[in-house]
Order: C-alpha cells, then structure tokens, then sequence
C-alpha cells in the first residue's frame, strides 16, 4: 500500500507500524472502515482495575425511572433536533448523565435535589410533576430557570440546577457521534498539517514569515530520515 | 506461610531502579555497552501499539465517561497511570504547607504524561548563582552538557529553529510545523508586545531519525502515547531498543524496597517486592543505578538506613531530600471574538502547540529573580468532558450574527447554534517558570506513616518564596496584555494576591527535582558531577534527583543528557575496575 493509504489503515487500527514502514500489500484493511477509530468499541485502553470499575459501575443504577424521564425531557428541551442534527436524546445524553452521576458522586445530589426542586415548583403552579405538564407549561417553567442574569432570587437554586443540566447535557452531545459531526470537528485521523488553509489566512489578513517558511516542513520530506551536516 | 528473601537472576553488572526517562536511557546505553542489566520497574509493562492499552485514535464515546479525569487525572485517554493519590501509596506533609506528588507507575513512568517540551538548560541555567546571587551553581557548565544534549537530539528527535537566544540554546532540530491560526495571531500581538514567540521544541518527529519509529501523523494526540513511536516516550524510545540487546531483564511489578550495601558500605543491589505475588526479592548488581523520580530515590536513599549509614544511605551531608524545588505554574485562558464562526479544517496537528514564548525579559530590572516560558493553547480541539460548559458566561456578550445580544444562558435551537459559533474561539497561556532552590524546602521520611508494602513514605514541606509569587504576577499582567492585544477578553477573573496570582501549588507543574543534588563539596552536596554518590562510588542517581536547579525549561532533556552522561561513565569507570 502507499503511503496515504498506509495512513487510513492506521486510522481503523488495522494495521501494525511494520506495515507502515516497510509497506506491504495487505488486503485486510479495506475492511471495516466505516468506523475511524476503528476496534470494538468498549476497548479504549483500560487497566484491569479500570476495566473492573467500569463494569460495576454500569451495574449500578442511580437514577429512578421517573427521574430519568424528566432528564430525559429536559436534555431534548435544551439541545433539540434542529435542520442539521438529532437531539440530545438521540444522542444518549441521559444514559451518559445516568453514568455520570455514578463516575462522579459530586452530581448526584445538585441533580436529584434540583429534579424535586423543579418538580416541587411544578406542583405549586400546574398541580402536577414536571413531566406531567403539558410543553406550554414545561416550558414556562424552563425560561423561569435558564437565562441566569434575568431571572428572580427565589429561582436561584433552580438556575443553578438548570446550569448543571446544560452543561452536563452540552457535554454529553458535543463528545457524541453526532454531536461532533454537528460541530464540524473533522479531526481525529491521520493528517498532513501543512499550515491554514490559504482562504483563511486571508480571512484573517495573516501570513507565513517568508522568512520561516523555508524552515518550517515540507510535507514531502517527511518520509526521508533526517540527517545533519555537522 | 512464613517469609523469606529471595534472591533473583544472577548477579548483574548495573540495576536500574526506574525505567523513565534516566532509567530509560541508563538501560539503553548501558546495555548497549555489553552490560548485564536489571531493570526495575515498579509498574506494569505497557505499549502504546499494544491493542489493549492503545487509546490513540479513539472518540470520546468510545469512554462512557467521554475521556473524563476520574480515574486518569490527565483524562480517560492520557497514556499515563497513576496520578496525584494512588491506592496504597499515600505521602504527607508539614505543618500546613502544601505538595502535590504525581506518580505514574508503569513502563517509560512519567514520560508517558508530558509535554514533549524538549529544552536544554543554557549556559546561565547552569551558573545562575554567579549570576544572581541566588541558589548555588551547578558543578558542571552548558559546555560539559553540550555534546549529550546533541546526542539526544539526534537519538530521539526534536523540532524547532535555530534562533540563537544566549540562554535557549540552538540544537540538531527537525523542521518545525507550521504554526496554527491562533498561533499566527498570537506571534501577531507578541511581535507589538516585544514579546517573543518562536516555534516550540518537542520531541516529536516531524522526520523520522530511525527507521523503527515512524513520523508524526498529526493526530495532536503524544499524551495517549503514540502507536507509530512518532514521539518520545521512555517505553517506547529507549527500553525497547535496550531489550532488543538481550542484555537486560526487566522486572515489572517491583516496588524497590531498599539500596542493599556490605560491610565495605559498597552498594551490592536492591531489594524489592513484588506486587504480583506479595514476596520479597533481592537483586544483585556490582552497580547502582537510581532513577525513581527525584522524590522517590531519595526515599529510597532515606530508607536504607544501616548503622554505617544511620541518616540513610549517601546522606553523610544530610542533603539527601533537601532543596526540592518544582517549576511554577499559573494560567488563564481568553476568548477571541474574531474566532467565531470560523471555517472547520483539521487543525490537529501535532501533539502540543507549534509555537511558545521563551523568557525574554531582564531580572535585573524585575522584582524576581528568575524567569519562565508560556505554552499556549486553543484551535478546534476534539471535544471531550468539560467540552461547552460555562456557555451562559460567554453568549450572553457578543451579538449574534443577526447583530443582537442574545440573553445568557438559553435552551433550544439557538443555544445549540452558539455552541457551533464559539468552537474554536477560546485560548490558553500557562506560565512555567523557575522556583528557587531552597534547603528548606524538602522530602523526609515520615516517622509515622508506611504504605501498603510497609515502606515509609515521604513527608513533604514546601513554599513558595516572594520570588516564586512576584513571578506568577508577572505572568498574569503578560497573559493579559497579549490577550487585550488580540482583540479578546480574558475569561473569569484576574487571579490576584489572595490567590498567589493563580501560582499552582508545589508538585503540580511535574517538575521537581533537586533532593539528591550534584556538587563538588561532599557536605553539601549527595553526588558528584558524574551523577555518583560521594559516599558509595558504585551508586548513582540518574533522574531529576541531582539537580542544583530548575531553570525555567521542562527538565527531560536535561535528565536524558545528564543520564548518558552518567552511563558512559559507568562504563569507563567499570573498565578502570574503579566502581
């Protein structure tokens, strides 16, 4: 295979760095490109002792069903489907909050506390769960709570808790498949860096120091082992 | 069952206690040289090509915590085990004063966690208390340095330019990648501050300089630890090619216990315990090598105590623990308004940025004595947990593309766009500077306290001196300027006096050194200006452990020149028959 190719390869995992170095003619990587990043996915490294923390943890359940339920209507509340990508939901950010929450106790308590919050608020207004309001009052109840420097002192704690849910929410989506495809995140693979792009330097109205450039790799060099005169 | 020692292997020209980079390049050079080596490793074996350990290349859904830091301090898909606690292995501290000790137990240690931020000491960094006044100077000057730092240059690889800066030495450089666009912006503002900004020097291979590791593929990604060997890692650089010698035996799983000597006060090998099945062993060696870390050869000094050796082995000074002293570290981050919206490209690139600021100011005219170097950060990184928190502190500031100021915070449609319009738009400086070398700040046994194999552990005091605080000030109001220079806002609040201006606590910055230092004078010094003990001829300490000072430059290319150093001569003095 050449070079570039050799490089795909690499991306899915198939391929040792004997092959990339000498080059080799190996059909088997054609196979299962579908997924960069390549392997199965749960095996991402882990020690042993790791391994073992992560099964416990999956066996564990946190949250309730009815808990899960409100989560699940808020994260598609604050990240909805939209022209060009799915939800929140769509994405498993609440199975990722359910994990979350039993990786990093910190948040169990903010989050289950500030569910009965907003529930409690619910009953007082509407006489009935969040989750059993209708969206016009789910809604209500949300721009009471999600615009921190409007709203009034007796929601502070739910403004609180409304935060931790977007950030926890945001989180959970932009590390999703599709929620870096949304961004536009196109790395994570073998690359030729060879500068900024020249539309947006001049964008920018920047440029290479003519005087560096000759120093600064050229990309065609990089397959030749590099000598010094002394 | 009752216990017994038990000895291992045969007896061994060198043991080498530590497989980063001093023990790393001890094992390399030494092996190669025909020894038969021992090479103890508290750890596990690990390689970064290896499937099962491999987290190059992953996504962040791969990890159901998305690369969170809950087991791994640095993140799910930092190469580097251990971290600040570990299970079993606890340390303290003094009278309220404060220390931070990251271990990474495991093949290529540490290495496996840094920068590739590859820099040599300058001819001032070896000779700064003739300079200022403060501190003491080291035994050897740049020039005795030079040839082993030109050797690791081209052993290992390291980009950058020539520049010719008196106390930022030039070396055998790869070409350096081109700077990113916030990089450019950065350089930008600098070259109106007078502040310099030049290609980085890390020690990854833009060109290969062997034909066993291929170059860097721009995946931005050296701290997961590289499948081609595209950078430096200890494991992957040196211990492998020593191994392939056949000379050494390695042992992982080996807590080395204590530094065993006869009755001629000879050092005669280690004795450890194996973590896999709980025994203890001896390891015979007509030579010595210490490379654990700075703290942890000299714990292991501190505890082999004998009644010739009652303070501890070589510590006849009691210098042995003493002038510890780790880089300083502060930072602040700042957003870029004309970063938003911006076109999406593969901006990866290497494994760290492709330009910094080397110190450029005159101490004499400062109210500190010495200097630092900032790293810098921001592009389209990968996304992973902590990614798009805090965004009702940024979209409720800058109007939007219809030109109106949005509320802060929001749900729906329109906070998901602001997510889109602020990537990329954010950046980082991280300020590390030189601490002063004090006496009084130190590692000691803690007369109450063993881990879990029952070794005493270390107790830490340590504090920053006026010097340090005066520095890190410096380094906000600079971050600052370059920030406001830029067009952006620095983001929360300018760390002030009540905080140290943002100084990290001691041990943070990963770069202490200095408890087993170097110097001409046995009184005041634990080895001399090969690396050798005053006290015991066939012992040396290769790691951190003997430097006079930090300067404000990482401290690996200095531990791996001063290594080789050390090795070769090992290996004249074995000759000689003088060990």
């Amino acid at each position: 295979m050449d070079r570039r190719e050799s490089l795909k390869a690499l991306a899915i995992g198939s391929v040792s760095v004997g092959a990339i170095l000498t080059g080799c003619d190996d059909k088997k990587t054609t196979e299962d490109t579908k997924k960069p990043g390549g392997d199965k996915e749960e095996v991402y490294g882990r020690t042993p002792e790791e391994k073992e923390r992560d099964a416990k943890l999956k066996a564990d359940k946190y949250f309730t069903d009815a808990e899960m339920k409100t989560i699940t209507v808020l994260a598609a509340i604050i990240i909805p489907k939209d022209d060009k990508s799915g939800s929140a939901v769509d994405a498993g950010v609440p199975a990722f909050i359910e994990f979350t929450v039993k990786d990093q106790p910190r948040y169990q308590l903010p989050l289950r506390g500030g569910l009965r919050w907003l529930d409690v608020q619910c009953l007082k207004h509407y006489d009935k769960a969040f989750t059993d309001c209708s969206q016009q009052q789910q809604l209500e109840m949300v721009d009471k709570i999600a615009y921190p420097e409007k709203a009034t002192p007796e929601t502070s704690q739910g403004v609180n808790f409304f935060t931790l849910m977007r950030n926890l929410t945001a989180t959970g989506f932009y590390t999703s498949e599709i929620g870096i495809k949304d961004l536009g995140y196109v790395g994570n693979r073998p690359n030729e860096w060879d500068g900024v792009p020249a539309d947006v330097l001049k964008q920018y109205n920047l440029a290479y120091d003519e005087k560096l450039l000759p120093q600064y790799l050229k990309i065609e060099d990089r397959a030749k082992l590099m000598t010094w005169d002394d | 069952m009752a216990l017994e020692i038990k000895q291992k292997g045969k007896v061994y020209d060198i043991c080498i206690v530590g497989s980063g980079a001093g023990g790393g390049m001890a094992a390399k050079i030494l092996s190669e040289a025909g020894m038969k080596v021992a090479l103890l490793e508290a750890g596990p074996k690990y390689d970064p090509a290896d499937p099962e350990q491999a987290t190059q290349l992953k996504w962040p859904w791969q990890s159901p915590r998305r690369g969170a830091s809950t087991t791994r301090p640095f993140g799910d898909f930092d190469a580097a085990y251990g971290g600040w606690e570990i299970d079993g292995e606890p340390y303290t501290t003094k009278e309220g004063t404060q220390f931070d000790w990251f271990r990474s137990r495991m093949l290529g240690g540490r290495t496996n966690h840094w920068g590739r931020i590859s820099l040599r000491f300058g001819p001032r960094d070896f000779k700064h208390k003739s300079y200022d006044g403060h501190g003491d100077d080291w035994p050897i000057s740049y020039d005795d340095v030079k040839p082993y730092y030109d050797r690791v240059d081209k052993l290992i690889g390291v980009f950058g330019t020539k520049e010719g800066i008196l106390n930022e030495p030039d070396g055998y450089f790869l070409p350096p990648p081109k700077p990113r666009l916030h990089e450019l912006m950065i350089k930008q503002a600098g070259d109106k501050l007078g502040i310099p900004v030049i290609p980085s020097r890390l020690s990854i291979m833009t060109r290969s300089v062997n034909k066993d590791r291929a170059p860097c593929f721009f995946c931005s990604q050296c701290n997961r630890g590289c499948t081609v060997y595209g950078d430096f890692s200890s494991s992957s650089v040196l211990v492998k090619p020593a191994m392939k010698t056949g000379q050494v035996d390695l042992y992982t799983g080996a807590m080395a216990r204590e530094v065993l000597t006869d009755n001629t006060g000879k050092a005669t090998g280690i004795s450890y315990v194996d973590k896999a099945d709980m025994q203890e062993y001896e390891i015979k060696a007509k030579v010595v090598v210490l490379a654990a870390s700075a703290c942890e050869s000299a714990r292991l000094l501190l505890n082999s105590k004998s009644s010739r050796f009652p303070n501890g082995l070589a510590n006849g000074s009691g210098v042995v623990g003493k002038y510890l002293h780790d880089s300083t570290g502060s930072s602040r981050g700042g957003f870029i308004p004309a970063l938003m919206d911006r076109k999406r490209y593969n901006e990866d690139g290497v494994g760290g940025m492709h330009v910094y600021i080397p110190w450029w100011g005159d101490n004499k005219k400062l109210d500190f004595a010495r200097g630092y170097h900032v790293e810098l950060g921001g592009g389209m990184h990968m996304p992973s947990f902590g990614y798009g928190f805090g965004m009702e502190r940024l979209n409720g500031k800058y109007p939007g593309p219809d030109g109106k100021t949005k509320e802060a915070g929001g749900y729906g449609a329109g906070l998901k766009n602001d997510y889109r319009r602020f990537f990329g738009a954010t950046i980082g400086f991280a300020g590390r500077g030189e601490c002063i070398a004090r006496e009084d700040n130190y590692c000691e046994i803690d007369p109450n306290v063993v881990d879990k194999f029952g070794i005493p552990v270390l107790r830490f005091n340590y504090t920053w001196s006026e010097h340090e605080i005066k520095q890190a000030k410096h380094m906000q109001d600079t971050f600052e300027q370059l920030i406001h220079e830029m067009g952006g806002v620095a983001m929360g609040t300018k760390p002030g006096a009540d905080s140290l201006y943002g100084l990290e606590t001691p041990g943070r910055i990963i770069h202490e050194v200095g408890t087993t230092r170097m110097g001409d004078d046995p009184k005041r010094s634990v080895v001399n200006k090969y690396n050798q003990a005053h006290e015991v001829k066939n012992l040396f300490v290769v790691d951190g452990g003997p430097f006079v000072s930090q300067a404000d430059k990482n401290p690996t290319w200095t531990i791996l020149a001063l290594s080789m150093r050390a090795s070769e001569y090992i290996v004249g003095e074995l000759k000689k028959q003088n060990l």
